[in-house]
């Protein structure tokens, strides 16, 4: 019985994904006859200021949905999963800042009423002793950063997991974010992928329990958690996504281990280099002054050694030791006074290769860093700096990670979203991932639009931070479809530039009557209908029963939002500007002017309102350009449509309070 | 798995552990070595001649342990590794980084 209808449920699913192709074939197809079209015969170069900018929104989005045709092209439901390894060793971590204790504790009851043996796990951040308190009453671990991350980069929740890492020794670990309540067989559901060796993480769907009907402010990610995901799971490239998830410790260590390589063998290079140009620079700078040639020249000859050592592929950490024990040398050789010389001249060039990143290197190294400091000259201030600065060029010439807290850091650092980033690695390793499509915990999703938006900016800006950093198409390891899986989802974070060009150019031609387009005629609609309808057709059967209006409407509506994720991630990774952070409140945040929130969007809707009407009035004067003006009302109604899912955003007043009414 | 020390010289400790150095033996190491370091001893060996088995969180905790001791102004050699045991060093490169000795008790004669 059960085997018929698992037969007839692969068949269907067969049937389905036939129909899929076909979709995505004449969706690309008459998708690629559009914008051929447009390129080639359309455009109104003499209006290029918008002709151009709309031309390119097109091409965007035609690139976008076949993006998402190659997604739902294998989709995978992989249905009942495998019985769970016996004897798992697992440890269940709950991630905590700075949430309400009584919001964890409902959480870590749940998470140690999960039926499969485990440990349970509050890692603190917060370092609070309420919080420590719950946990004791609860019987559960309590972990908080130790001393070693003082005056270090704490990376936030990836920091925080890490440091977990370090204290637990389970086989496998899941992660949950302090507000997820997990069902009590989310371990016997999902420990099975693992019977798969190469299955480094399983990840389940987020969904919340705190969403009012209608979903207004769009929490919900059902596409996401559905199609989308199981059609990256056809291509084994499912996103771990920070929370619901179980990892496996071996492959996390091993990316650990593979990043602490990659990393130190990069820096020693880099930092012998900058070392060894900053000592001739002083060297050529002092040829006249007889006490510090020869400890510059010492220098020298131990920096030519340790790169000649490198050069024949000696152990980093050999010729790192023998360097560090010769500059010490020097050190104890040369009277108090000599050195601060050597470090005052030495200092003031070797400062600027060294980089900012291994401050913190000094500021942990202890007392032998502060004895020189004695023979200083007139200028105080300048000697102190020299003497960082020299400490820097040559003492971070080492293998310690010192300006890390830990040597190994599995979880990536590189991005606010370190989930998208490890899962993005996990696979350049060649291992598998696993999406589980069964609902096994229940969350709470911000309720209200204030932090909705603060949730959204940031997910994006962690998207395009590592978009910029680690662009997935560069990246080695992967397979081609893996990559474009990653980029298809950085891709359409880029969206917010394409929407406020549909938005401009129908107002462009209601109120100016500057058509982008040669004509808006009956070519027009031979070239975009069919694409239009293929589109369609395509979403609607990719999605399947999932709801997909809500999720469409916010795209389209938060475009400034995704517009300052791409400026701030731009600036933060290209230009080195700090990135302002927030993590996402689990407790309302009042605000008097929710409009103020959206006030681009609510000049967006007052334009493309005010020329519906001067285009209705147009209409009903007389049927000059009837067609053109029609067509750009129609879509003038459905960028209205899209954006007035903030009515209901900015009118929302929590979960509780709708729900009474 | 079981870590014996022995004390070498004035500030070397010998650490020789047998059996397979996983996940639960990794903190275990890493706090014998911070004890050394805490006593005075930072330059640590750690024979490898009766590991039959190491993971990578056993890799890692000889790589943070090597971290421990460097900040400590010493340094952390492995010697004698079996078959398996150089392969995990030798496929995860950390061979580029720390290469075994024969020896463990000469090990720091350089």
């Amino acid at each position: 019985m059960t085997v018929d209808t698992r037969v007839e449920g692969r068949r269907g699913h067969g049937v389905h994904r036939l129909v899929v192709r076909v979709a995505v074939v004449f969706t690309v197809s008459f998708g690629l006859y559009y914008i051929t079209w447009r390129w080639m015969d359309s455009v109104n170069w003499a209006a290029w200021w918008i002709a151009v900018p709309l031309v390119l929104a097109e091409t965007y989005g035609l690139i976008d949905v076949s993006l998402f045709g190659l997604t739902m092209w294998r989709a995978r439901r992989r249905g009942e999963p495998p019985a769970p390894i016996e004897g798992a060793s697992v440890d269940v971590l709950i991630t905590t800042y700075d949430e309400p204790p009584g919001l964890v504790r409902a959480t870590a009851r749940a998470a140690r009423a999960i039926r499969h043996p485990h440990q349970t796990w509050i890692l603190d951040d917060g370092d609070r002793p309420e919080m420590r308190a719950v946990a004791e009453e609860l019987g559960v671990g309590y972990l908080t950063r130790g001393r070693e991350w003082a005056d270090r980069p704490r990376h936030a929740k990836a920091g925080n997991i890490n440091n977990a890492l370090m204290q637990t020794s389970g086989e496998f670990l899941v992660v949950l974010d302090a507000d997820m309540v997990a069902r009590p067989e989310f371990l016997d559901r999902t420990l099975g992928w693992f019977r798969d060796e190469r299955v480094a993480f399983v990840q389940t769907p987020q969904v919340f329990s705190n969403v009012a009907t209608g979903d207004p402010l769009g929490s919900q990610a059902p596409l996401f958690y559905g199609p989308i995901q199981e059609g990256k799971d056809g291509w084994n490239a499912a996103f771990f996504c920070g929370s619901n998830a179980v990892l496996r410790r071996e492959a996390l260590m091993q990316l650990g281990i593979v990043g602490y390589v990659q990393d130190t063998e990069r820096s020693v290079a880099l930092r012998l280099r900058d070392a060894t140009a900053a000592v001739r620079r002083a060297r050529r700078d002092h040829r006249a002054d007889q006490a510090l040639l020869p400890v510059l020249e010492k220098m020298l000859v131990a920096l030519a050694d340790a790169r000649r050592a490198l050069g024949n592929g000696e152990p980093l950490g050999d010729i790192t030791y023998r360097l560090q024990r010769q500059v010490a040398l020097a050190d104890l050789r040369v009277g108090a006074g000599a050195v601060a010389r050597v470090v005052a001249v030495v200092g003031a060039r070797a400062g600027a290769g060294a980089g900012a990143g291994s401050a913190a290197a000094v500021v942990g190294r202890g007392p032998d860093d502060v004895g020189p400091r004695t023979g200083l000259e007139p200028d105080p201030d300048a000697g102190t700096d020299a003497l960082n600065a020299v400490q820097l060029a040559l003492r971070a010439i080492d293998v310690d990670r010192a300006d890390e807290a830990q040597a190994i850091l599995p979880l990536a650092t590189i991005s606010v979203t370190e989930d998208m980033a490890t899962s993005m690695r996990l696979h350049a390793l060649g291992l598998r991932s696993v999406f589980h499509n069964e609902v096994l915990a229940d969350g709470l999703a911000p309720e209200d639009l204030g932090s909705m938006l603060t949730q959204r900016l940031r997910w994006a800006q962690g998207t395009m931070q590592l978009f910029l950093r680690e662009n997935p198409l560069f990246a080695r390891g992967m397979s081609p479809a893996q990559r474009l899986m990653y980029f298809s989802t950085m891709w359409s974070y880029l969206s917010g530039f394409a929407t406020a060009v549909f938005i401009a150019a129908p107002v462009v031609f209601l109120v100016f009557g500057i058509a982008p387009v040669r004509s808006y005629g009956a070519e027009f609609m031979l070239h975009f209908v069919p694409f239009l309808a293929a589109n369609q057709v395509l979403f609607l059967i990719g999605a399947g029963k999932t709801p997909t209006w809500r999720g469409q409407q916010y795209s389209f509506a938060l475009f400034p939002v995704w517009i300052r994720a791409c400026v701030s991630a731009f600036r933060n990774v290209v230009l080195h500007q700090p990135l302002t952070f927030a993590v996402t409140p689990k407790v309302r945040i009042h605000t008097n002017q929710p409009w103020r929130l959206v006030r681009w969007q609510l000049m967006a809707g007052v334009a493309l309102a005010g020329c519906l009407l001067l285009a209705l009035v147009r209409l009903s004067a007389g049927p000059q350009e009837f067609i053109p003006t029609a067509f750009n009302v129609v879509w003038v109604v459905f960028d209205l449509a899209a954006l007035s899912v903030l009515i209901g955003a900015v009118r929302y007043r929590g979960y509780l309070a709708e729900e009474k009414n | 798995m079981e870590f014996k020390t022995e004390e070498l010289g004035k500030d070397i400790t010998l650490v020789r552990g047998n059996g397979r150095l996983n996940m639960i033996a990794a903190p275990r190491l890493r706090s014998v070595v911070a004890y050394a370091v805490e006593n005075g001893r930072p330059r640590v060996v750690v024979d490898l001649s009766e590991v039959e088995f190491m993971d990578s969180s056993g890799l890692g905790s000889l790589i943070s342990c090597l971290k421990t001791v460097r900040q400590a102004g010493g340094d952390l050699r492995i010697a004698a590794p079996a078959t398996q045991v150089s392969m995990v060093l030798s496929l995860s490169n950390v061979d580029r980084i720390l290469k075994p000795y024969a020896v463990a008790e000469t090990a720091f004669d350089d």
